[in-house]
């Protein structure tokens, strides 16, 4: 995705944000670190502080329960008749303001034989001392817990705290007495304690802004909160139950256990994630916990993370800035090279290159660059030149071609009033100018000279000395010379000043119109094909000769043959033999026979388009390599 | 009735969504409690129906008071024993000479058939009204209400696989527990009255069910007016475990309310033979069904 992306955004992206992540990473560790020791500090002060305030409600307490025991002792040393008790029970009470009503709480039948109850309670109402005495069908008071409990445990016992108006506690303590030597239990001193003076204490606890304690029974029941309505109503099981929180159910089984700790906390009201510390009130079997937002023990630190984040954002900012500035520096000059070789690429050679005058890389680049442009400058004046050139000799060449093509004789029929004989020929030339011509003209009257050559090699040479030979060839043809004889005189006019060692094949036959005789001759030509009315077409054999050209005073043989009516002579140039199709093989001698075989009963001028059109068959778009000349000659008699 | 919680849900809601108003009835719910047992109120014609329990109710009958159960809400008795496992009671036999918190009454006596079936011999003690002698190890077996004490027992800190529990109605003493009660007299004056009522009380328990936090909010409306610790956990355990007892298992909810003859007659024997009544009325004399 980012392959064609800038170099720039590259960078940009590169660097900001791998500095990004090594930032994040240091802050992120540093936050981790130093949260570390601030929450172990945070639970060294919380531990403090709730090991003080456990100390002074224990204080509190101790002196609380002095009193109870110390009623139990004496009952337990003393024989007091009912009056007395009941006038030491009012003492106590009068002279204890913590304590909201004590009583003395006898076994069934063990203070009085006769008296299935006997417990004097002193209670204090609107400031004034009342007595009560427990015990009826409705209240049967060894029922109830603050009772029962230390009486099976045979130990002093706090009950689970109540709500009565006030909340409220009983301390109670059993006393014994000796019966043959054996401790048995008498009954139950019971203290209501009024827990106003703890509640006071617990919420005077503040820590940060907004951490508090709170208190919890042996049941895990809330008895001291901030909130009001979660006293007595609500234990640590029941938020623990309510949330669905396994978790905070562990921690509370482990409060109320006595166990402390330092744990992770939702508050219960709030709901909000804090931290509490908790320990046990050692002589009561109940929990204080002290709970602490986290956010705002941690809002030093988040402070300071901030602050160190803005600065390391503008760090990173004063970076991408940087970074803009340096990878501007470098990819300038590369935009405007980019810009000028696209120029250049549309053939714009004259644009202005990027000026960069540094020495780096990019400087080298584009110097390099500016003489790359000069060269190709300069390469392409030249090549123009040399294409304008080229482009006049291949016109002159046309012309040239032109010129040869048209100095061979084209208009058929050629003697429209001669019946005796026809006679039809084409020339398809090559691409490039050859050396393939044909003739045929009147000597006299009664004879018609017919030729056909092919010069070696290509281009002007060729065409050039393929002109001669045929201007040579008729002048020497119009003399009414043997046929032998004129290619004896042109041979050593050609070869005279032939450096070049040029040479040109010939074909050259006369027609005696009246007889049929035909006189023919040959210099290294093909031999042409005969063929006799309603026979098939054959090589005529003829000596092969020399070619005209090389070497002076070469000797030709002469050949007569008489042909009859409707026989037909057909010369032809290598081009058609050795026409090639894309497998490279040639048209052949065999096909050429073949072919005309097929043909030989049709118009010559059709025969030798056909012939042509078999021939470019053949081929079979393979290009034409050499020129192709054909020509027919047909005696009628 | 008793005082207000969730027990009595379906009465509450009854009233609150106005069923008994659409059967033509002025209600008006009265909070029982040690002082005013709802069989006393009946008696004295201060209540006109009193939610009592069948062995309650028997009792009554038999020493005179002639009260008919008109519909049997609970169906299944919640009468339970609860020991901690750590105290190595495991089995009904473990209990053996162990301390055992009993309350008193009508709720001993399946216990001591209890007791009797298994041939155990326990130290009884009386059980006051909460579980913290049992919380503190005072006794090693407590007798809880499933709805009620043994929630409280697992909301102080015991997780409930650390707890042996015994339910009675496992060991062939079901007792069926809350039924509508009301004077022989005021049913043959008016039996389409006491129709209607157990009707709309019907009613208010499966409106109850259907919309647990509705009935809980109700519910603890009346327990703060009341002045009642009002804990919803705990409320709404004790509904969930009412629709377990009233509900009975893979039967239409048309059937709530009915008294069978088998568990009549469980309950009467039972109360013979342990001397409670000396002799119990016929089932068609003692269950008038509304309907």
């Amino acid at each position: 995705m980012f392959r064609n992306r800038s170099l720039a955004f590259k960078l940009i992206l590169f660097f900001s944000g791998s500095s990004t992540l090594i930032f994040l990473l240091i802050v992120g560790s540093n936050y981790k670190f130093s949260k570390k020791i601030i929450r172990k500090n945070i639970e060294q002060n919380a531990q403090n502080l709730t090991l003080r305030t456990v100390n002074k409600i224990e204080a509190v307490l101790a002196s609380i329960k002095k009193v109870p025991q110390n009623l139990a002792y004496f009952v337990e040393e003393g024989n007091f008749d009912k009056e007395r008790m009941v006038g030491m029970l009012r003492v106590v009470a009068a002279n204890n303001p913590e304590i909201y009503g004590i009583g003395i709480a006898f076994e069934p039948y063990a203070f009085d034989k006769k008296e299935l109850y006997f417990a004097p309670y002193y209670y204090k109402k609107d400031g004034e001392l009342k007595l009560d005495y427990f015990g009826a069908a409705d209240y049967r008071y060894f029922y109830e817990d603050w009772y029962q409990i230390p009486r099976e445990l045979n130990s002093p016992a706090w009950s689970e705290p109540y709500f009565d108006e006030i909340i409220m506690a009983t301390y109670s303590v059993p006393f014994y007495e000796n019966i043959n030597g054996q401790r048995q239990l008498k009954g139950i001193i019971c203290a209501d304690i009024s827990l106003e003076w703890l509640q006071k204490i617990v919420s005077s606890v503040k820590v940060l802004e907004s951490g508090d304690a709170y208190l919890i029974s042996k049941n895990g029941t809330i008895i001291t909160h901030a909130v009001k309505e979660l006293i007595m109503n609500e234990s640590i099981f029941s938020v623990a139950q309510a949330r669905g929180d396994t978790q905070l159910r562990e921690i509370a089984r482990k409060m109320i256990k006595g166990e402390s700790g330092f744990v992770p906390f939702t508050s219960i009201v709030r709901n909000k994630k804090c931290w509490m510390y908790y320990a046990p009130l050692p002589s009561t079997g109940w929990t204080l916990a002290l709970v602490l937002p986290e956010d705002e023990f941690l809002s030093d630190i988040r402070r300071h993370n901030l602050v160190v984040g803005v600065l390391g954002l503008g760090g990173i900012l004063l970076l991408v800035f940087a970074v803009v500035l340096i990878s501007r520096s470098i990819t300038k000059p590369l935009r405007g090279m980019a810009k000028a070789a696209e120029a250049i690429g549309q053939g714009n050679l004259d644009i202005e290159m990027p000026a960069v005058k540094t020495g780096d890389e990019i400087g080298k680049l584009a110097q390099a660059f500016g003489y790359m442009k000069v060269s190709l400058k300069d390469y392409i004046n030249k090549l123009t030149e040399a294409t304008a050139a080229k482009e006049r000799i291949e016109s002159e060449l046309k012309i040239a071609k032109e010129i040869q093509t048209s100095m061979l004789p084209r208009i058929f029929p050629p003697f429209p009033d001669r019946k005796e004989f026809d006679t039809f020929a084409m020339m398809e030339p090559a691409k490039e100018v050859g050396g393939d011509f044909y003739d045929f003209f009147l000597i006299n009257e009664g004879k018609l000279c017919f030729l056909m050559g092919d010069v070696s090699g290509k281009g002007v040479p060729a065409a050039l000395f393929m002109m001669i030979t045929k201007i040579l060839l008729k002048n020497a043809a119009l003399q009414n010379l043997p046929v032998n004889e004129i290619l004896y005189r042109v041979n050593n006019i050609l070869a005279l000043d032939n450096n070049t060692a040029m040479f040109a094949t010939i074909f050259c036959a006369t027609l005696d119109t009246a007889t049929g005789d035909v006189e023919l001759t040959n210099a290294g030509h093909n031999p042409p094909l005969i063929c006799r009315k309603g026979g098939e077409p054959e090589f005529l054999s003829v000596d092969k000769g020399f070619v005209l050209g090389p070497m002076e005073n070469t000797k030709f043989t002469i050949k007569k043959i008489r042909l009859g009516a409707g026989d037909m002579l057909f010369l032809y140039t290598d081009g058609v033999t050795e026409a090639m199709n894309p497998r490279k093989e040639f048209f052949s001698e065999a096909r050429l026979k073949q072919t005309f075989s097929v043909l030989k009963e049709k118009d010559i001028t059709e025969i030798i388009r056909t012939l042509k059109s078999r021939i470019s068959d053949f081929a079979q778009g393979e290009p034409q390599s050499d020129d192709i000349t054909m020509l027919i000659l047909k005696y009628f008699g | 009735m008793w005082k207000p919680q969730a027990q009595f849900a379906g009465y509450y809601l009854a009233y609150e969504k106005g069923f008994y108003k659409k059967h033509g009835l002025d209600v008006t719910i009265m909070e029982g409690g040690a002082d005013f047992p709802p069989a006393q109120l009946l008696k004295e014609g201060k209540a006109d129906f009193g939610i009592l329990w069948l062995s309650a109710g028997i009792q009554r009958y038999s020493q005179g008071l002639k009260v008919v159960n008109i519909a049997q809400i609970v169906q299944r008795s919640a009468l339970m024993l609860v020991a901690k496992k750590s105290s190595g009671i495991l089995k009904p036999q473990d209990m053996f000479g162990r301390k055992v918190n009993l309350w008193e009454g009508d709720l001993r006596i399946q216990p001591e058939a209890f007791f009797k079936k298994f041939n155990i011999q326990v130290k009884p003690l009386p059980q006051p009204y909460t579980v913290n002698l049992f919380l503190r190890g005072g006794v090693d077996v407590v007798s809880a209400m499933w709805y009620n004490e043994y929630h409280s027992i697992i909301n102080s800190g015991i997780n409930e696989d650390e707890l042996s529990t015994f339910f009675f109605d496992q060991y062939g003493l079901n007792f069926p527990e809350d039924g509508i009660y009301v004077l022989r007299e005021r049913f043959e004056k008016d039996p389409a009255l006491c129709r209607d009522f157990v009707k709309a009380s019907i009613e208010g328990w499966l409106y109850a069910f259907k919309h647990q936090d509705e009935a809980l909010d109700i519910v603890l409306k009346y327990m703060r007016k009341s002045g009642i610790p009002a804990n919803r956990v705990h409320q709404a355990w004790m509904l969930a475990r009412m629709k377990d007892i009233i509900v009975k298992k893979d039967s239409l909810a048309g059937s709530i309310g009915i008294l069978s003859r088998e568990d009549y007659l469980r309950v009467a024997e039972e109360l013979k033979d342990s001397g409670l009544v000396i002799d119990a009325p016929s089932y068609a004399e003692f269950y008038k069904p509304a309907n």
